[in-house]
């Protein structure tokens, strides 16, 4: 029944509410509906050789990083893989448009931007590999440890960049994200502390199209994963994910606004996952060969390597360049990653709380007599060697 | 308590080897056949038929309305399935690993587990919320918390798991006719664990709460659960050569909990041990320890022991070994129940 319909309605005259006027005008945090591309357009003129090159070294490398990560689960080295091959540009342009007192925050899938901003290949992999949480320091790389539960690292990215803020720094906060995390909680909650704090951060969807199983359609109904950054009043920008060069200036832009004051942004980039969710997932069950051929033809590396030849930036010489560096990246991986990593249990108590309870030393002592007779069992050191 | 019986008209068979998680998946499927208001959700049920493949099919027999993947979001999962309980549905949640359920505890809290009570008895909420748990699979961070003491300290809710093949079915089936909450802990480690088990025979549908004695023994009581099943088991074996005949008691189920069939049994024995792989501090056994105290004090020779997983959080999986509790550390307790010559 509407109001009309009321008895007595059609003497209801509603008072009119007071003026009003929206907080923030809409229509310049729209995201264009077309994802921005550099790549093949006009917009290249003004892309800066140097960075495309760098770009394309980096791709190249980070390819390789992915499939030697990938053959390493074959072998055991590696519990699980989740290959960012496809995405590579996202990965790549996330990492070099950071300063060094910036900060990154990663998702599980983000090794590769974070083996981009300096990190040791190896380091990067603990994780994975299954020998620590987070083999590396992130104060000392301001990398933040990869991620597994989604969308949690957000919130954290808004409270460091905020931090720094108020310190007077003027550092950035970049944080990953995937398609399916952005329907978590706590994406809303950080998205928007960030917009009403103004918090120096900046949001990067990598949209893969799938959270494992799931495609877009099921994860979310809006126009784009980038329009939602209206409801919080903040830019949302749309980025052609394949073209590292796009995504490099997209996210370019936002760190220089988040850097000058301006707060924070959504940038949504629209990629493909090449390879299964991780190397334990089986794809075919949810998606069609015709799809991943589709984008197979808009590869990351493809686009920038014509690009560059096209306008005589690169030759054969430097394919052959970039490709030998890369495998002479993975062989010192390979080499590094077959070593068994030396571990020792007592770490296991070493770091729960700034000092050890009682309980806990009297569990450590335990153990030390457990592999004390464990080693004597086995008349070598094989503790030593965590296997 | 409401049992479910298994579908009519269904003639015994051959057994055949069948894994726990077939079991799951099959006790799943008899409840949406049964029962059209039973509804499954979560993350990739549906096509891919989950991470653990428990739910494979269902969306394809039942349509994706009754076996539905949804979007990202553990609270609004579970959220979604308080609304769905409210107007007569019995939701199936399935959180993908144990480590991922935080988000909604929320909802679980204050929530799930209270809403029979909030409303005066109008509302219970018959939902089951299915958590692959426990380590020992090799996963990464995240991916192998146990998480029961944080369920039983929660009034409201039931809190269930099995340990083989046989109760995988049954108790599922249990849960999920149950008109309470129950947050039901699958063992990701014995998911691949198999018996001979025949689902088209009709399978006795327990209900939930019964502990039951999985070997006699009298020399002393371990007490266990779950992923420690097999272990203490395996130690009650060991432990013959030793001399000592172990009773092995298998919960089944933390809430309700089974104060006959454990107190009988340390009365017997007059010794026990509690063994769990989640954290000793603040953990299960010591909620078990303290019952079978107030129950079984003269009957006692030594105190309660418990054999927990240390007070950290979990290792990563290379170190995961040292951790979750073993045959040998099992073994050690049983020694230290000979507490006169100790003391
Ligand atoms: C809170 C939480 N729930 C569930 C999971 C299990 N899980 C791991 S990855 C994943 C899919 C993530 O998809 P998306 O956010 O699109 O990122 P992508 O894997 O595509 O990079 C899920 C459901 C998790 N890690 N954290």
């Amino acid at each position: 029944m509407t109001v009309q319909e009321l008895p007595g309605a059609a003497a209801y005259r509603p008072t009119p509410p007071p003026a009003w006027k929206p907080l923030t005008d809409p229509a310049p945090l729209l995201p264009d509906p077309e994802p921005y591309r550099v790549l093949g357009t006009d917009a290249v003129a003004d892309a800066d050789p140097e960075l495309l090159l760098r770009l394309y070294a980096e791709l190249v490398r980070g390819r390789r990083y992915n499939a030697q990560a990938t053959a390493l689960t074959k072998q055991g080295r590696l519990a699980v893989y989740p290959s960012s091959t496809g995405q590579e540009a996202c990965e790549i342009a996330a990492a070099l448009v950071l300063e060094e007192r910036d900060w990154l925050f990663p998702s599980y899938r983000d090794t590769l931007a974070a083996v981009a901003r300096g990190l040791d290949p190896v380091e990067a992999l603990t994780l994975l590999r299954g020998d620590r949480h987070t083999g590396y320091d992130p104060r000392e790389h301001r990398i933040a440890p990869l991620c597994t539960p989604l969308a949690t690292q957000l919130p954290h990215a808004v409270g460091l960049a905020h931090a720094a803020r108020l310190k007077g720094d003027d550092v950035v906060a970049l944080a990953m994200v995937g398609d399916g995390g952005t329907s978590e909680g706590d994406f809303h909650e950080a998205l928007n502390f960030a917009a009403v704090w103004q918090a120096p951060v900046v949001f990067l969807v990598q949209n893969n199209g799938f959270a494992i199983s799931v495609p877009l359609a099921k994860q979310t109904a809006a126009p784009s994963l980038a329009h939602k950054a209206v409801g919080y009043g903040m830019p949302g920008r749309l980025v052609d994910g394949n073209d590292a060069a796009a995504v490099h200036q997209v996210l370019g832009e936002a760190v220089e606004r988040a850097r000058s004051g301006g707060g924070p942004t959504l940038v949504e980039a629209v990629t493909y996952r090449m390879d299964a969710h991780t190397n334990a997932d089986d794809a075919t069950r949810y998606r069609v060969d015709s799809e991943v051929e589709a984008w197979r033809a808009h590869d990351p590396i493809q686009l920038l390597e014509r690009e560059l030849t096209g306008r005589g930036l690169l030759g054969d010489d430097g394919i052959e360049e970039a490709r030998a560096a890369a495998e002479r990246m993975a062989a010192a991986l390979r080499e590094r990653m077959n070593a068994d990593p030396v571990l020792d249990p007592m770490d296991l108590f070493a770091h729960v709380y700034a000092e050890q309870t009682t309980q806990l030393r009297e569990q450590a002592a335990r153990l030390r007599v457990e592999l004390e007779a464990e080693q004597d069992q086995h008349g070598h050191d094989d503790v030593e060697e965590g296997r | 308590m409401t049992t479910a019986a298994a579908p009519a008209g269904e003639r015994a068979a051959k057994a055949r080897p069948a894994t726990m998680a077939q079991a799951l998946g099959r006790a799943l499927r008899d409840s949406m056949a049964q029962d059209p208001t039973v509804h499954v959700l979560g993350e990739d049920v549906g096509t891919l038929g989950g991470v653990f493949r428990i739910t494979d099919g269902l969306a394809k027999e039942f349509g994706e309305d009754r076996c539905t993947d949804t979007p990202l979001a553990e609270a609004g999962i579970l959220g979604t399935a308080v609304g769905m309980a409210m107007y007569g549905l019995r939701p199936v949640v399935e959180m993908q690993f144990d480590a991922f359920a935080y988000p909604a505890f929320e909802q679980l809290i204050s929530h799930v587990a209270k809403m029979r009570n909030r409303t005066a008895g109008a509302m219970p909420l018959p939902i089951t919320v299915r958590v692959p748990y426990g380590g020992g699979i090799g996963g990464v961070e995240h991916h192998s918390d146990s998480s029961e003491a944080y369920y039983m300290a929660t009034p409201g809710l039931h809190v269930v798991m099995p340990a083989t093949v046989e109760d995988a079915y049954g108790l599922l089936r249990a849960s999920i006719a149950s008109d309470d909450p129950v947050v039901f802990l699958e063992p990701k480690r014995l998911y691949w664990s198999k018996a001979d088990w025949s689902p088209e025979a009709p399978v006795a549908v327990e209900p939930i709460g019964r502990a039951v004695v999985r070997r006699p023994g009298r020399s002393a009581t371990l007490i266990t659960y779950g992923p420690s099943l097999p272990v203490c088991m395996e130690a009650a074996e060991a432990a013959v050569e030793e001399g000592w005949d172990l009773e092995v008691v298998d919960l089944r189920s933390l809430v309700p909990f089974d104060d006959e069939t454990v107190a009988a049994s340390v009365r017997r024995t007059g010794r026990a041990v509690v063994v769990h792989e989640s954290s000793g501090f603040g953990g299960p056994g010591g909620e078990i320890a303290a019952r079978v105290t107030e129950r079984c004090f003269h009957h006692l020779e030594a105190p309660v022991l418990r054999v927990a997983g240390f007070d950290i959080p979990y290792p990563p999986p290379m170190q995961e070994r040292h951790h979750l509790p073993g045959v040998d550390r099992v073994l050690d307790a049983v020694a230290r129940l000979q507490w006169e010559a100790e003391s």
